[in-house]
């Protein structure tokens, strides 16, 4: 289970680079958020993948008689889906009026912050 | 019921949490609360600066007294919610991470202070305030967390607040940076994610006591070297390392002056804070491994940081620069890893966030007084204002590690660590780097300062006093000044933070009192 | 989007959508559900909200501002922290007590007061991005 788990977090990963290579804003934003779902799907597949017994302890004993599912990765994945939703909303609504502001989404002409053929500093009085 | 009596001594920890302790918690839970205090009131302006000022001084008193609390019993530990470590999140400070918790939060009662003239209504309906204490508590979080997860939690908060803080007025310029800056720094986080679920994979834990006292027998079976790898390049975007470091050039010059001020003193700090506590503490036989990689990234960072400030003519980008050579020595003692330069980072550090955070809002008043933050058009300043003169060349010396100021003993520190360490070539860099920081900066003070212009047509630009700014500069250039003159009490604390990283039994035994469990 | 059964059945969907939400707020506590989620699905009401009837009856609607309302939560989650301050425990410690309501016994805690202040961080701040978005669309 966890080797084609592997394979598709690979898969993940390479498609998630793929986009972000590109210069458009909006191919990145979704290259970002598939980065984010690689790495979520990462943490499930090196938390171990058992069968869905849940991690309940029964009221008699003091610990956990068989061995359970482990839900620490799901806590952090959870928690990561939930940053990483608020970064993207976030992201979107920055793109989005960087775009109207800007008028583009091309990388390449984004250099209202860093305009070209800028001056050198004096070099004397 | 069974619950009733179920012994729960085993799974909790026991002893009440007397205040003392919560010191642990109070300077994150202190600007959190305040922060929220703020968002609930964004529309009544008048009450913003009073209660950001009061929740950072708050801080500040917390921070202080978690730093001295520290210094006599060494390190402190809270565990959240009574579960007992490495099952609960465990809050550990140690004199690293308090004192540059205690640092960052007086720059940024500084720069609160600088905001009373600088943020008007506008920025302070769109939240500069609270922001800006969730950043704080976000900065706090990271430097006083004592588990890996929860550090990428702090940083995300300190990111996502930053940029609220980036895009305050939304000008062209600024969504132009912020974008630069939100998406890379997503991925950086995202690396650090990635690099910390592999971590999950091989230990099995997140508790950094428990990795640093499980890493020994990991060594020969785990990855190690790869992971590290991994962390090295995550923090490293962080903290602005070269070749990762184009996000802050293009955005760091966006914002309003006493926004950069805080980034540039204090955020890429953080990265450096967690290359420390990672690679230092839990990896130390891995950064031995990639310690030519280090040191090669780090004489790369400061030169041609440096020499990218050379190139500028806008002092705000200039300092952009200033701040990644400046990020390039502290890695340096990195790079060493021995325990004088990792005393010389440490206080390189202090005197970083100080320094770099006086020099952005000396750009802010140079710009009040003199009107540009060009070096074309800005002229005859001491004329308008000797004060500012005398400050800047304190700063100007600090920076470019000169005496009396403070820039001068880290680098001391710094290059004789790497002389001693065999290294000659990096102290090489350092003092290269030195070299060309006076060279950059005191340009600007010549040509600012001292360069006299014809006046254009009568100076009608009637000299402005801003009295708030001059205050903010004096209360900053204290401290870099008794830096400089009076080092002792300070490379004792940064030599503490050092000892402490590179032997963490203290740091381990706070946590797990008990000794190592089966 | 603002076609007539849209406009007519959205402030029913809204209203039952904000329901079902505290539903899973407060069940969360021993069942699949909390203050994230139910967050969510109140965030989206107001969206649907808004979609069809236009932006500004929504701010009517909610009184405060969205972001007012998540800056409560997150005072109240912070809140619900610092009580274990006076009781001794560590930060976030979970503290229990019993009250009796109707005479039916009711559990409430620290735990509760936290999910309800993450119930409205999440509403608060998805709501105001939603709007925020919403309002660019139409004008």
């Amino acid at each position: 289970m966890e080797a084609i788990l592997s394979f598709f977090v690979a898969i993940f990963f390479a498609v998630s680079i793929y986009l972000m290579l590109s210069k458009h804003i909006i191919r990145i934003l979704l290259g970002v958020s598939i980065f984010g779902n690689a790495v979520n799907l990462t943490i499930f597949t090196v938390g171990r993948v058992v069968r869905e017994v849940p991690p309940i302890i029964p009221e008699a004993l003091q610990m956990p008689d068989t061995i359970t599912a482990n839900p620490l990765p799901q806590a952090l994945i959870l928690t990561a889906i939930v940053i990483s939703f608020s970064f993207f909303a976030f992201l979107l609504v920055l793109a989005f009026r960087a775009y109207q502001e800007l008028g583009t989404d091309d990388t390449d002409g984004m250099r209202v912050a860093e305009p070209e053929g800028e001056p050198l500093p004096p070099l004397g009085y | 019921m069974a619950a009733e009596t179920v012994d729960i001594s085993h799974a909790m920890v026991m002893a009440p949490a007397t205040a003392g302790d919560w010191l642990v918690v109070a300077p994150v839970a202190i600007p959190i609360l305040f922060g929220a205090l703020l968002l609930m009131v964004r529309h009544e302006t008048r009450l913003h600066s009073g209660l950001a000022i009061g929740g950072l001084l708050m801080t500040l008193a917390t921070n202080i007294g978690l730093l001295a609390r520290i210094l006599n019993e060494g390190p402190q530990v809270m565990t959240m919610g009574r579960w007992l470590p490495p099952f609960g999140i465990s809050f550990t400070a140690d004199a690293l991470g308090a004192s540059l918790a205690l640092v960052a939060t007086l720059v940024a009662c500084v720069c609160a202070f600088y905001g009373l003239k600088d943020i008007g209504a506008t920025g302070r309906r769109y939240g500069f305030y609270p922001f800006m204490l969730l950043m704080m508590a976000g900065v706090g979080g990271s430097f006083l967390t004592g588990d890996i997860f929860n550090l990428y939690v702090w940083f995300e908060v300190f990111v996502i607040s930053s940029f609220g803080m980036l895009i305050l007025g939304s000008t062209h310029q600024q969504l132009d940076g912020a974008t630069k800056y939100a998406i890379l720094n997503l991925v950086g986080t995202t690396l650090f994610l990635t690099a910390t679920a592999f971590l999950y994979g091989i230990f099995g834990t997140l508790n950094m006591a428990d990795i640093a006292r499980k890493a020994d027998a990991m060594r020969e079976t785990g990855p190690l070297v790869t992971l590290t790898m991994l962390y090295l390049l995550a923090f490293g975007m962080k903290a602005a390392a070269f070749p990762v470091n184009f996000w802050l050039p293009a955005s760091y010059h966006t914002p309003r002056i006493v926004t950069a001020a805080l980034f540039g003193g204090v955020l890429t700090k953080v990265g450096v804070y967690a290359l420390l506590r990672v690679l230092v503490m839990l990896f130390p036989d891995e950064r031995q491994v990639l310690s030519g990689v280090i040191a090669w990234v780090a004489a790369a960072t400061m030169i041609l940081g440096i020499m990218g400030a050379l190139a500028q003519s806008d002092i705000r980008r200039m300092l952009g620069f200033v701040v990644i050579s400046g990020v390039g020595v502290m890695m340096a003692g990195l790079a060493l890893g021995t325990e004088e330069g990792l005393t010389g980072t440490v206080l390189y550090a202090f005197h970083s966030v100080l320094a770099m955070t006086a020099l952005y809002l000396l750009a802010g008043v140079m710009n009040e007084i003199g009107g540009s933050y060009s070096l074309h058009d800005l002229s005859g300043l001491y004329r308008k204002s000797p004060l500012i003169a005398a400050l800047a060349l304190l700063l100007v010396l600090a920076v470019a590690g000169l005496p009396p100021a403070s820039g001068l003993w880290p680098k001391v520190l710094l290059v004789r660590a790497s002389i001693d360490a065999g290294q000659p070539w990096l102290s090489f860099a350092i003092l290269l780097t030195g070299f060309l920081t006076t060279v950059a900066l005191g340009r600007v003070y010549i040509l600012a300062i001292w360069r006299q212009k014809e006046a254009p047509a009568g100076e009608a630009a009637a000299a402005a006093s801003p009295r708030i700014g001059y205050a903010a500069l004096v209360i900053l250039t204290v401290p870099v000044l008794l830096l400089g003159i009076y080092p002792d009490p300070f490379i004792r604390i940064a030599a503490a933070a050092a000892t402490g990283l590179i032997d963490s039994s203290a740091y381990v035994g706070a946590v797990f009192p008990m000794g190592v469990q089966p | 989007m603002r076609t007539l059964i849209f406009r007519t059945i959205a402030p029913y969907l809204t209203s039952l959508m904000v329901l079902f939400s505290i539903f899973v707020l407060l069940r969360g506590h021993n069942d699949p559900g909390g203050g994230f989620i139910g967050g969510l699905i109140a965030a989206s009401a107001f969206a649907i909200y808004g979609i069809a009837c236009g932006v500004s009856p929504v701010r009517r609607a909610l009184y405060f501002h969205p972001m007012a309302i998540s800056g409560f939560g997150l005072l109240l989650s912070t809140l619900a922290g610092w009580l274990s301050f006076f009781f001794e425990v560590p930060f976030m410690t979970g503290l229990w007590t019993k009250v009796s309501v109707f005479g039916l016994p009711v559990d409430i805690s620290t735990v509760l007061f936290f999910d309800i202040g993450v119930y409205l961080v999440v509403v608060g701040s998805i709501t105001s991005i939603a709007l925020a978005l919403e309002e660019r669309e139409h004008g």
